[in-house]
C-alpha cells in the first residue's frame, strides 16, 4: 500500500498481515506513517496504491461506514464521542436501526447489555459521557465498535491518556477480545506496551514496515534499534553537583481555577541550584497549574513564591525579569505561534532584548541571524528562520522553543512536558540540554506525565494527587512502586506494611 | 381585559420570532451559525407578497416563501459547508443581498415604492374564529380567553403552536434529530460513524429554510397584506438573540420569543398612554423598548449558555 500526502510519501509499499484472534502491534516514531496506514484501513482515507484483503477477499472502502459494514472498528487516540451524549446515544449513533430513538434506544440498551456480559465492559449507561472518566470512555469507543459488529479492532495510541491503573485494565479487555476470536490492531510508540499487551509485532520506520517479529521472540531494545534505525544509549545520568543554595522557594501556594475551585492545596517545597527537581502525577492533579502559578502566568490564592530568596509578584514579567524562564506544556496553545515564522515565534516574550532593536524598530536581520544560531545550537532541522512555525515537526518546534528560554534560565527553568509528541532521537537531545542546565547550577523544576522521563532526569521526585503533594521519593528505579501507590493518592503512611 | 388584550397581540408578534428561533435552533445546534434568519425571513416575505398579488392564492404565496428560503438556505450552505466558508460573512452577505435585491424587484416589478400591491382578502391568511366563540362571548373570563385568545388567529399562528413540539420531538426523539445534535457536537464522531457530516447539516439547513418561509409569509400574508421594504425589522436577529437566551433549547428559547413579544406587545399598548406620575410616554422611547431590553436581557442573562461545541467550525477531515 501506498500514499502521499503532496510531496511526502507517508506510506510505502507497506505490506502487514494479521491473524485473527491475535493482538498485533505496530510501533514506530512519531511521523512513521502508522497513524496514516490505520486511516486507510478504516477508509477514512484512500490508499494511491495496493489493497486490503479481509478473509482473503479484497475490499474497497470509499469511506467509514464500508470500513464499518465490513467489521473494522477503529479508537482513535482523540475520542470520536459527543460529550454530550449518554453513553446509550454514542453508541448507537450512526447504527440507530430506526428512524424514532424510542425503539431504537431499547434495542441499542439490549445489545449493550449482552457486549458488556460478553467482554466485561461495564459502563453506566445513562451518564453523559463527558462526565465519565477517560479510562471509561474508552470502554465507549470499544463497545461502539463491537456494537457495530467490529471484529477487527484497531487502536491508535490508546493509553496516552490513561494512567498506569487504566492501562492495565484495557490491557485486560485486550487480551479478553482477542480471547474470544477478536482481532486487536494496537499502535503506540511505547515499547513497554508492546511488550506487555501484544502476541506479534510490526516496527514502522518513515513510512515503511521494516520488521516483523514475534513478540516472546524479541526484546525492547532491540525494537528501540529498529525504530530509530540505529543504537540507542543507554540514559546517562549524568554526575550530579552538590546542590547549592535555594533558587525558587514555594511556600504553602494556593492555587485557584477561574471557577473559583482549589487547583493547588497548600503546596510548599523548594529547589535549588543544580538538581532537578520532579514532579510526578496523573495529568490533571494540579501539575499544570502549579507550574502556571510558578511561571507567573497564573494567580496565586494564597501563599508566597520566593526566587532567589526575593518575593515575586504576579506576571510573567517579573519572572523574566529575575531570571526564571518557562518552557510550557503545550507548544500549540501556549508556546508558539503556528502561523508566525519561525524566527518570530523565537523572539515571543523577549521583544525588548536590545539584540533585537531599539525603540518601536525590530531589527528583522538581527533577529532572523539570532535565531538562525539558536535553531542550530538547538539542532533544530531545517534551521531556517524563515519557516513557518507549523511547517516544523513537533520535535523541532519543541526544540525551538527550548533554544528560545534555556539561555534566558539565569536563575531558574519551569519546564512542563519537554519531550510530548517528540521522537527518540529528539528526546535524548532535549534531556541532554536540561542535565547540561542542571550542571551549570540552575534549578529546574520538571512537570511531566511521562513516568520514565521523570525518573530518568530528575534528582529528587515529588508526586502530586488531588492538587496536594503526596510526597517525595529519591531519584531511581527503584522508587517505581512507591511511585504509583502516591500517584494514586495513596501516602506512604496509609499503605500497612507490603509483603517483600 | 387589558391584560387578554396584551397577551393575544403577544401570541400574534411573537410567532414570527417563534417560527425563525425554531429555524435557527435547527441550523445552530447542526453547527452552523445562523445569522441569515433575517435575510432568509425577508427573502420568504417578498416571495409571498409577488407570488400572492399574481396568483391570488395565500397557499401558493406560503409554498413561495417556503422555496425562497429554502433557496437561501442552500445558498448559505454551499458557501459554508461546501466551500467551508466563515458562516457569519456568509449569513450577513446574506442579509444585505436579499434587503437590497427585494427593494429593488419590488419596485422594477410593481413600482409602488418598494412594496408589492396591496393584497386582497382571499389572498391573504385570515384570523379564523372558532365556533361558539360570540355565544361565549357574555361567560366571564372563559369568553374572553376562548374569544380573544384561543380563537380568532390565523393558520400560521396556529402551524406555530404545532410547531413547537414537533421540532423539539424531531430533536430530541428522531434519528435525525439525534445525527443533528452529534454533528453540531463533534462532526468528527458523525463522520467515523459512517454518517456524512455535510448531509446531515444540509437537511437541517432545509428545515431551517422551511421554517423561515413560514414567518415570512406571516409577516406578508397574514400580519400585513403585502411585502413592504424590510418589514422584517430585525425580528431575525431578535429571534437569533431569543435563541441564545434560551441556551439553544426548544422550550426556553419559545420562552424568550413570547417576553420579546410581549415586550413589543406592551410597547405597542403604552403609545399615546399616559402614565401616572409620568404624563405622556414619548413614541420612540416606547418603541425603542424591546430592543434595548434584548440588550439588557443578553448583556445580563447570557454568558453561562453553552453553545453546541462546534458552531462556526467548518468540518474538514485533515482539520
Amino acid at each position: 500500500m501506498d500514499k502521499w500526502f503532496g510531496q511526502v510519501h507517508a506510506n510505502r509499499r507497506v505490506d502487514l498481515s494479521v491473524s485473527s484472534g491475535t493482538v498485533h502491534g505496530i510501533v514506530g516514531e512519531n511521523g512513521a506513517g502508522k497513524t496514516t496506514l490505520m486511516n486507510i484501513l478504516y477508509g477514512f482515507y484512500r490508499a494511491d496504491r495496493g489493497q486490503i484483503l479481509i478473509g482473503g477477499k479484497p475490499v474497497g472502502f470509499r469511506h467509514s461506514g464500508d470500513a464499518i459494514a465490513a467489521g473494522i472498528g477503529m479508537i482513535h487516540q482523540h475520542f470520536m464521542l459527543v460529550e454530550t451524549f449518554t453513553v446509550v446515544e454514542n453508541v448507537m449513533l450512526g447504527a440507530e436501526g430506526s428512524p424514532l430513538l424510542g425503539p431504537a434506544g431499547r434495542w441499542a440498551r439490549r445489545k449493550l447489555a449482552e457486549l458488556e456480559g460478553e467482554f466485561g465492559l461495564q459502563v453506566p449507561m445513562d451518564v453523559p459521557v463527558g462526565e465519565l472518566p477517560v479510562g471509561q470512555q474508552q470502554r465507549v469507543e470499544i463497545l461502539k465498535a463491537l456494537y457495530r459488529g467490529a471484529d477487527i479492532l484497531i487502536l491508535d495510541e490508546p493509553t496516552s491518556v490513561l494512567s498506569p491503573r487504566e492501562v492495565e485494565g484495557l490491557f485486560r479487555i485486550l487480551r479478553t477480545l482477542a480471547g474470544r476470536g477478536k482481532t486487536v490492531i494496537l499502535i503506540t510508540h511505547k515499547l513497554a506496551e508492546i511488550m506487555a499487551a501484544t502476541d506479534r509485532v510490526a516496527v514502522m520506520r518513515r513510512g515503511a514496515v521494516v520488521a516483523r517479529r514475534r513478540t516472546a521472540d524479541t526484546t525492547v531494545s532491540e525494537i528501540a534499534e529498529l525504530m530509530v534505525g540505529r543504537q540507542i544509549r543507554p540514559a546517562s545520568r549524568g554526575v550530579p553537583v552538590e546542590p547549592g543554595r535555594s533558587l525558587l522557594d514555594v511556600d504553602r501556594v494556593t492555587v485557584r481555577d477561574s471557577a473559583g475551585v482549589a487547583r493547588v492545596h497548600d503546596v510548599s517545597f523548594s529547589v535549588r541550584a543544580g538538581e532537578i527537581m520532579g514532579i510526578a502525577g496523573v495529568a490533571g492533579n494540579g501539575q499544570s497549574e502549579l507550574l502556571e502559578a510558578l511561571a507567573g502566568l497564573r494567580p496565586v490564592a494564597t501563599g508566597r513564591i520566593l526566587v532567589d530568596g526575593e518575593p515575586a509578584v504576579s506576571g510573567s514579567r517579573d519572572r523574566r525579569r529575575r531570571g526564571v524562564a518557562h518552557v510550557p506544556e503545550d507548544r500549540r496553545r501556549s508556546g508558539l505561534v503556528m502561523p508566525f515564522r519561525a524566527c518570530e515565534s523565537a523572539i515571543l516574550g523577549y521583544h525588548h532584548d536590545p539584540r533585537y532593536g531599539r525603540g518601536l524598530r525590530l531589527d528583522w536581520p538581527a533577529v532572523a541571524g539570532d535565531t538562525r544560531a539558536r535553531m542550530e545550537a538547538f539542532d533544530v532541522r531545517p534551521a531556517n528562520p524563515q519557516r513557518r512555525t507549523a511547517e516544523l515537526s513537533g520535535g523541532n518546534q519543541q526544540k525551538l522553543m527550548l533554544a528560545r528560554e534555556v539561555e534566558r534560565a539565569t536563575k531558574v527553568l519551569l519546564v512542563g512536558q519537554p519531550t510530548r509528541g517528540v521522537d527518540l532521537g529528539g528526546v535524548d537531545f532535549i534531556h541532554d540540554r536540561i542535565r547540561s542546565l542542571r550542571d551549570a547550577g540552575k534549578a529546574i523544576l520538571l512537570v511531566s506525565a511521562n513516568l520514565d522521563e521523570i525518573l530518568d532526569l530528575s534528582d529528587r521526585v515529588m508526586v502530586m494527587a488531588g492538587g496536594r503533594i503526596m510526597g517525595e521519593v529519591p531519584a531511581g528505579r527503584a522508587a517505581e512502586p512507591d511511585l504509583g501507590l502516591l500517584m494514586g493518592g495513596v501516602r506512604g503512611s496509609d499503605v500497612p506494611d507490603r509483603a517483600p | 381585559m387589558a391584560a387578554v388584550v396584551v397577551l393575544d397581540s403577544t401570541l400574534r408578534l411573537a410567532t414570527p420570532l417563534i417560527l425563525a428561533a425554531l429555524a435557527g435552533l435547527f441550523s445552530e445546534r447542526s453547527g452552523i451559525i445562523d445569522i441569515g434568519l433575517e435575510g432568509k425571513m425577508l427573502g420568504a416575505a417578498f416571495a409571498a407578497g409577488c407570488v400572492a398579488a399574481v396568483t391570488g392564492s395565500a397557499w401558493v404565496g406560503l409554498t413561495a416563501a417556503m422555496a425562497a428560503s429554502v433557496l437561501l438556505a442552500l445558498l448559505h450552505g454551499y458557501a459554508c459547508i461546501t466551500h467551508r466558508g466563515n458562516q457569519v460573512v456568509s449569513g450577513l452577505a446574506i442579509n444585505i443581498l436579499v434587503s437590497g435585491l427585494t427593494a429593488f424587484l419590488a419596485v422594477a416589478w410593481f413600482a409602488q415604492g418598494g412594496r408589492t400591491p396591496q393584497l386582497p382578502d382571499a389572498a391573504r391568511f385570515l384570523s379564523m374564529d372558532w365556533p361558539g366563540a360570540g355565544v361565549l362571548e357574555a361567560v366571564p373570563f372563559v369568553g374572553v380567553v376562548y374569544g380573544e385568545l384561543l380563537s380568532g388567529h390565523n393558520v400560521i399562528v396556529y402551524l406555530t403552536w404545532l410547531a413547537v413540539p414537533a421540532v423539539a420531538l424531531v430533536l430530541y426523539r428522531t434519528r435525525f434529530g439525534l445525527r443533528l445534535r452529534a454533528v453540531g457536537e463533534n462532526p468528527f464522531a458523525v463522520d467515523t460513524a459512517g454518517v456524512s457530516v455535510a448531509g446531515v447539516r444540509y437537511r437541517a439547513l432545509v428545515c431551517a429554510g422551511v421554517l423561515c418561509g413560514l414567518a415570512g409569509a406571516y409577516l406578508a400574508l397574514a400580519q400585513s397584506a403585502g411585502f413592504l421594504r424590510d418589514m422584517t425589522a430585525g425580528k431575525g436577529y431578535i429571534a437569533l438573540a431569543a435563541l441564545i437566551f434560551g441556551n439553544w433549547r426548544p422550550v426556553p428559547a419559545v420562552l424568550a420569543c413570547l417576553l420579546f413579544g410581549c415586550l413589543d406587545a406592551v410597547s405597542i399598548r403604552l403609545q399615546g398612554a399616559s402614565l401616572p406620575g409620568l404624563g405622556e410616554v414619548p413614541v420612540q422611547l416606547v418603541q425603542a423598548l424591546p430592543y434595548v431590553l434584548t440588550v439588557v436581557l443578553l448583556a445580563g442573562f447570557v454568558g453561562r449558555g453553552v453553545p453546541p461545541k462546534a458552531i462556526g467550525v467548518p468540518y474538514a477531515k485533515e482539520g
